[in-house]
């Protein structure tokens, strides 16, 4: 329509959501009713146009599909949309957890519902932009606006330290992405464009990469987060309300992941290479000190932060270990991790809802009132550990794999994070769900309503699904990390050769 | 030498900027009361008329009045940005001098000589030239700056701004006189001519005190002191014609000076360049934190961003040019939109100017508060809105003139200044409601939607401009 593809439908539709909201009027129950139904109804439209564009796309190919193409900001930075099988699964993640989030608010949110229904449209619109986009510049406009509706949406509706929270979500993120802004224009200099199919083509100065790599990983590694960058997500989370925590780890987290795939890795293979131990180091540190961390909190979110941080980890390992097992396990855990971490935030948010508490300590014995909501909990926990027949198994084996290929060492300690998350996993179920349910306030605790099984359902059909059949989302991205994999082997052979010719 | 016609042709807008003025001066005398009666309209109409004429294609460049004035696209786009930004803040200032009893006819006219004095700037082609319209502008800004003359503030403002005015206006003239000592003409191409590859410690000098002069009125480190107080003190309208307009007609004449008579002292200038930008970035961003009065705030603002547009300067390339003409283009945006907030901050019958007054706006109206906070946001660059390309163009510039460390300073200071800029969405978004705004006229409220709007959709549009500054930057190297 008007000489735009699908993919700009998906980021406008959002937009035309938040735009009818935006003109309702009143404050009512009935409008109130209007914004929620809008708002619901919008992201599910826009996940069944996604669903129409992944049937559109033809995952035998690396190449860039559905791509779109316009002037921009004069004839070098351009209005460049495309995925490949790299970004197509995220950009499904995010449109269907998006109808979550929303459901998720349905009752809790009963303040500034209209700007609350906003802003969530708006991120959505920015996040699709960011998988979307093939631009470096328009890459970075999603990317960074971002912050903006995020930052309200924990500073306004979120917990009693959200101004802190909120700012050093804000803060810490810009501070990294400035960076990457300089590299931007660097690159933009040495190339002359900032289209990234071109980008992919050029092979930048080795002595420029490692500065441009660095660049890039300040903005990833804090959005990712990886170990030691990582202390704004636990605030971020405990502080926003519930749909805000399942964004930020569903789908705001992957970002950074994405911007590896995407960036680092094929275009500063030779500094890829360099800094892969530095990167393992890091994630395996992150692996094994967050999950101490974690098994010893009080607060669930920060508990459920804190092995976002960790399985995040296994990401960065996979990734850097530069294999098809491990690219392809770091893109198919995040996916998972995107499913579980969200749903289990929503489990949170279904407690927190009835008690206003999150500490860990006030809860217990709850499966004795709440049967259905103990057998969801217990499905996402063990995904979470990465029990075999769930999402999370495949990801974490795969990663391991990757890693036991590339570093032994690596593999080996990453795999205690396995056990340690056994540990605080069960340990956190253990003492939410069994015990003697003695608490006076928990004796009337009512379990899931039917809103909420219809918000945990899919994504626990889904994340058993997946554990038992990968293939979907293997095979989406089976031919683009070949791709991946083979052009940044050849990248580093010709280094290798030029190195070689020069001696 | 050209026939009268033709210097007449391009110099039109200036002409005819000088003659209305008069005639409005005319009318105001002649009509008894003092008052302004329709001249602020009549102004509004030929500041209006002289920003039109900018936007007619009038061929290349020429130079006309014995190498004093040149036309050219470079000259065009600032002279629209800088009457645009006369004609809003005498758009803004007609409800806030009625309101404060100080809407005499003089205003409007002191403001048309003033924006006279910026097309002359813009247009100097020598350093005579310079000083003549800098002079026009300043001896104008002067007594508008003290226009509240029975407020104590003002009147302080208007003294601390013509004292250090004038001594600015000194150091400009000694710098210049030594210019011509050395270079043996005014004229910036025949200053380049004489420059090339026979640099006189004379020069350099010279070099230093023109800079120094130039530094005041743009309200650089370290010739900002007057800044915040001349902000805060004088009345907003005044405040928002400086930190619009003024600051325009400024960096206008900065970058002329520096690409067509200075090229071949290019190591020299950029240190100082180079100097006075870090400190701008730095003394903006780390000075407003503490700031409770908005204009104050503001004034800390503008400082920071001027540093932010010698970034583009700095690398005295076609790229750094067109980077300061995106810079000040959107910047300009910027600052009126969020002053037309400030002269909305109106409760209990009075202006109000403390940050806090603006507690829990998103409450009370809600356009009004979205409109500020991206503004704001704009402010610190965040994309999608404007201000992030503003940044982007200036700094694009000097990564590829391999100006490092200063683009890493200049992106760790603007993360600094996000800080306030955050805390201000904060207090409108998420403080509990202080006292609510009373409604101001339309002409406020319209002029803040439309740079609102513009802010915000920006990235939909931003063909035009980006192509409007590309061929500016690229008349000045020819």
């Amino acid at each position: 329509m008007f000489g735009f593809g699908i993919l700009t439908g998906l980021i406008v539709l959002p937009l035309v959501g938040a735009a009818f909201i935006l003109v309702q009027r009143g404050e009512d129950q009935a409008t109130l009713g209007n914004i929620r139904w809008a708002a619901l109804s919008t992201t599910i439209i826009t996940f069944l146009l996604s669903l129409w564009a992944w049937k559109l796309f033809d995952p035998a190919t690396a190449s860039f599909q559905l791509v779109e193409q316009k002037a921009w900001l004069g004839s070098t930075i351009i209005y460049k949309l495309g995925v490949d099988g790299i970004s197509m699964p995220f950009v499904l993640l995010t449109t269907f957890l998006m109808p979550f989030c929303i459901l998720a608010s349905w009752e809790t949110i009963t303040t500034r519902v209209k700007e609350y229904m906003i802003a969530f449209l708006v991120l959505e619109t920015l996040m699709i932009g960011v998988f979307c986009a093939l631009d470096l510049v328009l890459f970075y406009l999603f990317f960074e606006g971002g912050l903006i509706p995020m930052f309200l949406i924990i500073g306004i509706w979120g917990g009693k330290r959200r101004i802190y929270a909120s700012f050093k979500f804000f803060l810490y993120t810009l501070l990294g992405s400035l960076l990457m802004l300089l590299a931007i224009m660097a690159m933009y200099g040495v190339a002359g464009t900032t289209d990234i199919t071109v980008l992919l083509k050029t092979n930048f100065p080795s002595s420029m990469q490692k500065w441009l790599w660095l660049a890039f990983f300040a903005s990833f590694a804090v959005k990712m987060p990886m170990w030691p960058v990582h202390t704004w997500l636990p605030d971020a989370h405990v502080e926003a309300p519930t749909a805000g925590s399942v964004i930020l780890a569903g789908i705001l987290l992957k970002m950074g992941g994405y911007g590896f795939i995407r960036f680092s890795l094929p275009m500063f293979p030779e500094a890829s290479q360099y800094f892969a131990p530095m990167v393992w180091g890091l994630s395996v540190v992150a692996i094994i000190y967050t999950s101490l961390v974690a098994l010893v909190q009080e607060d669930m979110k920060k508990l459920i932060a804190y092995s976002s941080v960790a399985h995040m980890g296994f990401v960065t390992m996979g990734l850097f270990a530069m294999n098809q097992q491990g690219v392809q396990g770091a893109v198919f855990q995040m996916v998972s991790h995107g499913l579980v971490s969200g749903a289990l935030f929503l489990c949170v948010g279904v407690v927190y809802d009835r008690m206003h508490t999150r500490d860990i300590a006030a809860y217990g014995g709850l499966v004795k009132r709440m049967p259905l909501y103990a057998v969801a909990l217990m499905v996402f926990t063990m995904a979470n550990v990465g029990l075999p027949g769930t999402s999370g198994f495949v990801g974490e084996f795969l990663t391991l794999i990757g890693a036991f290929k590339a570093n032994t060492w690596v593999a080996f300690f990453a795999t205690t994070g396995v056990i340690l998350s056994a540990a605080y996993a069960l340990y956190l179920y253990r003492r939410i769900i069994f015990g003697v349910l003695e608490k006076q306030n928990l004796k009337n605790i009512a379990d899931l309503t039917p809103r909420e099984i219809v918000l945990l359902a899919p994504l626990l059909v889904l994340t058993i699904y997946y554990g038992v059949n990968p293939g979907p989302i293997l095979d989406a991205c089976a031919a683009s990390v070949q791709g991946l994999i083979r052009s940044y082997d050849a990248a580093l052979a010709a280094t290798k050769t030029a190195a070689l010719l020069l001696n | 030498m050209t026939p009268l016609s033709f210097a007449f042709a391009h110099s039109l807008p200036e002409i005819f900027l000088a003659v209305g003025a008069l005639a409005l001066l005319m009318l105001g005398v002649f009509k008894s009361g003092g008052r302004d009666w329709i001249i602020s309209e009549a102004a509004i109409v030929i500041l209006g008329v002289a920003l039109l004429s900018m936007f007619v294609e009038s061929g290349d460049k020429a130079v006309v009045y014995d190498d004093a004035f040149i036309d050219d696209a470079f000259g065009r786009f600032m002279k629209a940005l800088a009457l645009g930004g006369a004609l809003i803040s005498l758009l803004l200032s007609r409800e806030f001098m009625a309101r404060e009893n100080i809407d005499f006819f003089e205003f409007p006219v002191l403001v048309l000589l003033a924006t006279l004095g910026m097309l002359m700037l813009i247009s100097a082609h020598n350093l005579i030239a310079l000083y003549l319209g800098l002079e026009l502008m300043s001896l104008a800004l002067y007594v508008i700056a003290a226009f509240h003359r029975n407020n104590v503030r003002a009147s302080e403002a208007g003294l601390k701004y013509f004292v250090l005015g004038a001594l600015s206006s000194g150091m400009l003239l000694y710098g210049s006189s030594l210019i011509y000592g050395f270079a043996g003409t005014v004229s910036f191409p025949g200053i380049a001519v004489a420059l090339k590859g026979n640099v006189q410690i004379g020069v350099i000098f010279g070099l230093v005190f023109v800079m120094a002069g130039l530094a005041f009125k743009m309200s650089v480190v370290p010739f900002h002191m007057w800044t915040p107080d001349v902000y805060e003190g004088a009345p907003t309208p005044v405040t928002a014609f400086f930190a619009s307009a003024a600051k325009m007609a400024a960096v206008a004449v900065t970058v002329r000076i520096i690409v067509t008579a200075f090229p071949g002292i290019e190591t020299q200038w950029r240190q100082i360049i180079v100097f006075m930008s870090i400190l701008s970035m730095a003394i903006g961003a780390f000075a407003a934190i503490g700031q409770t009065n908005i204009k104050r705030l503001m004034a800390y603002s503008s400082i920071g961003h001027m540093g932010f547009a010698l970034v583009g300067l700095a690398a005295g390339t076609e790229k750094g040019v067109n980077g300061v003409l995106m810079y000040m283009a959107i910047y300009l945006v910027m600052t009126l939109g969020t002053f037309a907030a400030i002269l909305s901050m109106r409760t209990g019958g009075r202006y109000v100017e403390s940050i806090q007054d603006l507690a829990g706006l998103s409450r009370s109206r809600k356009g009004m508060a979205f409109f500020l906070s991206m503004m704001m946001l704009s402010l610190a660059g965040i994309p999608p809105l404007a201000g992030f390309f503003a940044k982007w163009y200036a700094f694009v510039a000097a990564i590829d003139a391999g100006l490092y460390p200063l683009a890493v300073i200049g992106m760790l200071c603007s993360v600094v200044a996000c800080f306030y800029y955050l805390r201000i969405v904060k207090i409108i978004y998420l403080d509990e409601p202080a006292a609510p705004f009373e409604s101001v006229s339309r002409e406020v409220t319209a002029v803040m939607m439309v740079a609102g709007l513009a802010v915000v959709l920006f990235w939909v549009f931003p063909g035009p401009l980006v192509s409007a500054a590309s061929a500016a930057a690229k008349s000045l190297f020819q």
